[in-house]
């Protein structure tokens, strides 16, 4: 079984674009040139250079000793909070940012929830000299404060977005509907992967050097390219689709996916796709979604700005259902929990979001000879107005 | 034949209005639609709400999220419409977003439509491509007619493959906008009309997107079969209520 999008923009049976008409043509040009580009060695040079010089990368592959002593197992931790801008989002931007470039678009537009996103676009736009114009949730600008003066910082006009819930999902909204209005010189960086075809494919593809660097990092440090399990938060899916893209075909390699359950999968207040969600469109992608028996969308709940996108991208979809990846649900609870507890033990403070992936290790037991990748995906300094309120610290 | 054929036939240009299902009250889907046909209009497209319509400006996207916020469900519509040929003439057309028809079942929603009477439906979401490949049996099997749109855009090959995909009418969009957002039309816009109207397709095209008054509705239909109006009209039901429809439907025709 391939966990590859195929020719026609599916993986199995999720994903396609089921875009308005209005759609068609910014979508259509960047799937007839999305692989041409991203193969020119211009490109690639240009990108590596960047991850490099700009991000920081490689990223480092630390084996977390503490840790590994408490469980019993061996455990290590990709540090894509030690990125510029505090997580995995900008490896996606600057790659998106040299396709916009050769598309010879002009003006920039993206969506954001937490603002992790929109810090990262609005970043890659600063490096650059594009206009900026982010969308975010009326909602999550009076939530996330300090990541709007970040991206305003950066030159980027935070547009709010004020129609359905005023969160993630309809700031994605007012995104596409930006686009639809300035179809020539706009282009959208979309910070999941998550959309219409070809843009799941085309940000995991991005994402991709963090699984890349674990085969080489993980080679150098335990002479195998492949641990036992790789593990990673999903929310749309950005950072986990990273971290799996090199061992999707590498069977032995067991994959967990951790969603977010909010206050428990069955409580009414979850982010729990995978376990709530049924077969639907959105944002242009035919994918697991939360959503009434009415088909309308649901607003779902996460402690964690970044886990609470009602659908799940459609690769993620696919893993679920062919059973290639295990799905497992922490509460806010135990994902906050964890965020004390990988502070004190490993002296590292992650975003919430992040968080989460690290319960895996309460909740599977591993062998003392497994190999236990979890991604960092973020550093917890956006979160700390979080921590500070759930912990009266 | 199918209602909507058969008013293309007619010597005249087509006024369609479009209004969301369960606004600005639950129960006014009805009487909206016996009003519009008493005053005129030719063609009604039904709107079935949405919690995240993609491709409509502030105006209908309110209506629809007001429409929900009232308890409109695909559902509730069907049963609303259950008698609705008892009444009126006019073909009646469906127009909403994918998920909601996906989740009642494409095969048991265009059966309802059949027994209702809908003549056809416009699903922005659902592209032509798909629809050939994975619907188009089903909605050829209940008498359906799918409307796809174009913009100016669109090029001249696709126009001609969803010209040969559509056996009705094609929804012209005036402007690369959503809805509601353009009133009026400039010279790039008479210039798309007219190469349009030079292809000579197979479907008469209507013309929808920024058109809200007598002005633009007589500028549209220079050019093209007949113009579909949507915000100027929720505007209007929200401003003036159910009862204004009378003076709204008589200032343009």
């Amino acid at each position: 079984m391939s966990y590859h999008v195929n020719e026609k923009g599916f993986y199995g049976n999720f994903g396609g674009a089921f875009i308005p008409e209005m759609l068609y043509p910014n979508v259509e040009e960047l799937r007839q040139n999305y692989l041409k580009i991203t193969a020119e060695h211009s490109f690639q040079e240009e990108f590596r250079d960047l991850l490099k010089d700009y991000v920081g990368r490689p990223t480092p592959l630390y084996f977390a000793e503490r840790l590994s002593k408490e469980y019993n197992t061996k455990v290590y931790l990709k540090r894509e909070d030690l990125c510029h801008t505090g997580a995995h989002k900008v490896n996606n931007t600057i790659g998106q940012i040299l396709v916009a470039k050769k598309l010879g678009k002009t003006r920039i537009i993206a969506e954001t929830g937490a603002g992790q996103h929109g810090v990262a676009t609005a970043t890659v736009c600063a490096l650059m000299g594009l206009e900026c114009i982010v969308y975010m949730g009326e909602v999550d600008i009076k939530r996330q404060a300090p990541n709007v003066a970040r991206m305003k910082m950066l030159g980027a006009e935070v547009r709010p977005a004020t129609s359905g819930s005023k969160t993630l999902k309809d700031a994605t909204n007012e995104a596409i509907r930006d686009w639809i209005n300035n179809p020539e010189n706009t282009y959208y960086i979309i910070g999941s992967v998550v959309g219409p075809h070809p843009y799941p494919d085309m940000v995991a593809r991005f994402q991709a050097v963090i699984s890349e660097e674990i085969k080489q990092q993980l080679l150098e440090k335990e002479g195998r390219e492949n641990p036992d399990y790789v593990v990673a938060c999903v929310g749309g899916g950005s950072n986990a689709a990273g971290a799996f893209y090199h061992f999707l075909d590498d069977e032995e390699v067991k994959i967990i996916a951790v969603e977010a359950a909010g206050l428990g999968v069955n409580s009414g207040e979850s982010a729990a796709t995978s376990a709530l969600g049924k077969i639907g469109v959105i944002h242009g992608s035919k994918t697991l979604l939360m959503q009434s028996t009415d088909g309308q969308i649901t607003e779902p709940y996460s402690i964690s700005a970044g886990l609470d996108y009602p659908g799940v991208g459609p690769m993620h979809a696919h893993l679920f259902e062919s059973k290639r990846a295990e799905f497992i649900a922490i509460t806010d609870e135990d994902a906050m929990n964890w965020g004390i507890k990988l502070s004190k033990t490993e002296g590292i403070i992650p975003a919430i979001e992040t968080a989460h992936a690290f319960a895996v290790l309460d909740t599977k037991k591993f062998k003392p000879t497994d190999i236990v990748v979890i991604n960092l995906s973020g550093r917890g300094d956006k979160d700390l107005n979080t921590y500070i309120d759930y912990f009266k610290l | 034949m199918n209602r909507i054929n058969k008013k293309l036939q007619e010597d005249k240009k087509l006024l369609s209005i479009y209004f969301s299902a369960g606004y600005p009250n639950i129960n006014d889907t009805v009487q909206i639609i016996q009003d519009l046909e008493k005053n005129g209009v030719d063609m009604i497209e039904i709107g079935l709400p949405f919690s995240d319509p993609l491709a409509d400006g502030p105006t209908i996207q309110e209506s629809s999220t007001q429409a929900l916020y009232n308890g409109m469900t695909t559902k509730l519509l069907f049963e609303q419409l259950a008698t609705i040929r008892e009444t009126v003439k006019i073909p009646l057309i469906i127009m909403g977003y994918f998920n909601p028809m996906l989740q009642y079942g494409i095969e048991a929603f265009c059966k309802k439509c059949a027994e209702i009477g809908i003549d056809g439906l416009i699903i922005p979401d659902l592209p032509v491509g798909i629809y050939a490949e994975d619907y188009k049996a089903i909605f050829e099997k209940y008498g359906l007619i799918n409307v796809f749109l174009i913009t100016p855009q669109t090029s001249a090959e696709r126009i001609q493959f969803i010209d040969s995909v559509s056996n009705g009418f094609i929804y012209m969009v005036s402007s690369a906008s959503v809805t509601g957002s353009q009133s009026g039309f400039g010279i790039s816009q008479e210039a798309y009309f007219k190469r349009i109207a030079d292809m000579n397709l197979k479907n008469p095209q209507i013309i929808g997107f920024g058109i809200s008054d007598k002005t633009s509705f007589n500028q549209a239909t220079q050019y093209a079969k007949g113009a579909i109006i949507g915000s100027a009209f929720i505007k209007n039901l929200t401003e003036n209520g159910v009862g204004s429809i009378e003076r709204f439907v008589g200032d343009i025709i």
